[in-house]
């Protein structure tokens, strides 16, 4: 274990060798887990490792075994088969208590009856350190999340990205190996959400010698921000596993490159592709280079900093184009409905899908 | 108006004879007689040195307290059984407990006390307190299983992630988050002992608890004006934990020991800081 003592001051932990990493194993490692609820397999023989340090996202949508895998991981909930491993050492029965990470809620889950300081200071109460120590300890987390100055409050007397901040300190306070987080910014309003996003992944920066990350979410926007990695769920089973931008840029199936992003499907030859909308140029009905397809502009949304266009081909198909602004102002976006345009792409960002695995997924 | 009416005129039949027997209490004529002569304390003085009033006294401080400590303890235990787990038969447990209130206490007295005197057991304060605790559990229970069901199930879990086993979360955050409702039904557990009359007639033998004396003595016409002052005294030891209870489980219901007033700037949120 790395040595992380309150009493060593100047000398900064020693950051383990790939050799030594290599031989403790993964942070995580679930092999063929298990978990049935009645009728219900919520996680279905899921497989994956999370490297030691690295932001890992699990990311899907409700119901499709995330917050089971993530359950599974802390301990509160027993796999019907399967192993979980923390760091080498197998913990499948381990109760959560003896487990070396710590949990941020959903719903945050601090102590109403406690304030901010006896709340991050819970994991090293009853672990039996001191009160000095562990005021001190406190302290820093919560420096560390950038909270300082709330010790003496209540829960109820904190806003709601407070808490979220103050529920993250009570976990990191206790240096865990592996920190689970259950879609902590669910609850924040969308510019709070992104700048914690933004915070977190500091955070995360600052701590990824020895703490480990694994996040949670349905939103597709803080996993591609925060994440190293991304595992995208669906129906308990893992679909494909990558960093952000083999998630984006190459989907393996329909349902990646559907959840993750806007996806445009083109089939051709009996093959299935995909092109990101931003990916595709838009040219006028003259400009025919090497257009790859040509069609209608059928609907415009003018967003802002950038204008999406939904364009049927003469195929039938529809595609979504997403274009900057860069000298298009709303009025002319606008004029853009009913007219005749190509469409061109490169064939480096076309991405081939399986499509009989689609096939056996959805009968 | 008239439901008004009529809801006024049924509060007074209920609770003006209550009101007619505590001024009673202050009846300076052994005879009771309306209007009453004048108002007097002498009858408390002589009551209080009634040796068996002391006696009866005690014998139902001593049941009430035991009867609701083993419901205290009890009643908690069942509320996290049927709040925790599933289990065969977890909807029957519900049932058991809550029976009997329900059942006429005749009956719970006289299986009781069939149950006493088939296995030879000696009447004593123990058989009292067990008549009283079949009773007592379900108010215990229905409080701490009704906080525990409004509690976040993710407190318990958070304590258990951050490294407390189960003692400690019981401890630390289960305890705290449960005591106002344990306490309230552990209030309304004494109310209940304190004032019982049927059951423990069964299970008391030739013990007088205060409610058994005071129904001896109407009953013979010795000694009215003390009974007058007991009476008074049972309503009140009655009244004031039910009371108590109420003011305990209203609001969140959460104990405000050393909370302080909010910090200016910080709102507490709806249903926080009313209480004083």
């Amino acid at each position: 274990m790395v040595s992380s003592s309150g009493t060593s001051v100047a000398v900064p932990s020693p950051r383990p060798s790939t050799a030594e990493r290599a031989a403790e194993g993964p942070a995580v490692r679930l092999n063929e887990v298990r978990k049935v609820y009645g009728d219900v397999v919520a996680v279905d023989r899921l497989s994956l490792e999370v490297v030691a340090g690295e932001f890992f996202t699990m990311l899907g949508p409700s119901g499709s075994g995330k917050t089971t895998t993530l359950r599974v991981i802390a301990g509160f909930e027993l796999p019907d088969s399967g192993t979980v491993e923390l760091h080498g050492s197998d913990v499948t029965r381990s109760p959560p208590y003896e487990r070396p990470v710590n949990t941020v809620f959903q719903d945050y889950a601090l102590f109403p009856h406690m304030n901010v300081l006896d709340n991050v200071a819970y994991g090293l109460r009853v672990k039996g350190i001191g009160k000095r120590e562990r005021r001190q300890r406190a302290s820093e987390a919560l420096e560390m999340v950038r909270l300082p100055g709330v010790e003496g409050r209540r829960p109820i007397q904190l806003s709601g990205g407070q808490r979220q901040r103050v529920a993250l300190a009570r976990a990191i306070v206790n240096r865990p190996r592996v920190l689970l987080l259950d879609e902590p910014l669910g609850a924040l309003d969308l510019k709070l959400r992104q700048a914690m996003q933004l915070e977190l992944k500091s955070i995360q920066r600052e701590l990824s010698e020895r703490i480990t990350f694994v996040y949670v979410t349905h939103d597709q926007d803080a996993a591609l921000t925060m994440s190293d990695r991304i595992a995208v769920f669906s129906d308990g089973r893992l679909e494909q596993v990558g960093t952000p931008g083999e998630i984006y840029e190459s989907p393996v199936n329909e349902f990646v490159a559907g959840f993750v992003g806007t996806s445009n499907l083109i089939q051709r030859d009996g093959r299935c592709y995909t092109v990101r909308p931003e990916k595709i140029r838009l040219l006028g009905e003259a400009e025919a280079d090497s257009a790859d397809a040509a069609g209608i502009v059928r609907e415009v949304a003018y967003l802002g900093s950038v204008t999406r266009y939904v364009v049927e081909l003469e195929s039938g198909e529809t595609l979504v184009v997403v274009r900057q602004n860069l000298d298009m102002s709303a009025s002319s976006a606008m004029q853009q409905r009913g007219r005749r345009v190509r469409l061109a792409w490169r064939e480096e960002d076309e991405s081939e899908l399986d499509i009989n695995k689609q096939e056996e997924r959805n009968p | 108006m008239a439901f008004a009416a009529w809801a006024v005129l049924i509060m007074l039949f209920l609770f003006f004879p209550i009101v007619i027997i505590m001024l009673y209490a202050f009846n300076p004529s052994n005879v009771q007689s309306w209007p009453l002569s004048g108002l007097s304390t002498r009858w408390f003085s002589s009551t209080w040195h009634n040796t068996e009033v002391r006696q009866a006294l005690w014998l139902s401080v001593r049941a009430g307290l035991l009867a609701t400590a083993i419901a205290m303890i009890l009643g908690t235990m069942a509320a996290f059984a049927v709040d925790r787990f599933r289990f065969f038969g977890r909807e029957a447990v519900s049932l058991v407990l809550v029976l009997p209130i329900a059942l006429p206490g005749i009956i719970t007295g006289m299986a009781l006390n069939s149950f006493i005197s088939f296995n030879s057991l000696t009447f004593s304060l123990l058989t009292i307190v067990i008549g009283h605790a079949t009773f007592c559990i379900v108010t215990v229970y229905n409080n701490v299983l009704a906080r525990l069901r409004r509690t976040q199930s993710s407190l318990m879990e958070a304590s258990m992630d951050l490294g407390a086993d189960g003692w400690q979360t019981f401890r630390f955050v289960t305890l705290p988050m449960i005591a106002t409702a344990l306490v309230a039904g552990g209030l309304l557990a004494f109310a209940l002992s304190f004032d019982e009359i049927v059951v423990t007639t069964f299970t008391a033998g030739a013990q007088n608890t205060l409610p058994i004396w005071v129904f001896a003595h109407i009953r013979n016409g010795q000694q009215l004006p003390q009974v007058n002052v007991v009476v008074l005294f049972v309503i009140l030891v009655s009244l004031i934990p039910v009371a108590l209870a109420q003011r305990l489980t209203r609001d969140t219901g959460m104990l405000r020991s050393g909370a302080r007033t909010p910090a200016a700037g910080a709102a507490p949120a709806i249903g926080a800081g009313s209480a004083p």
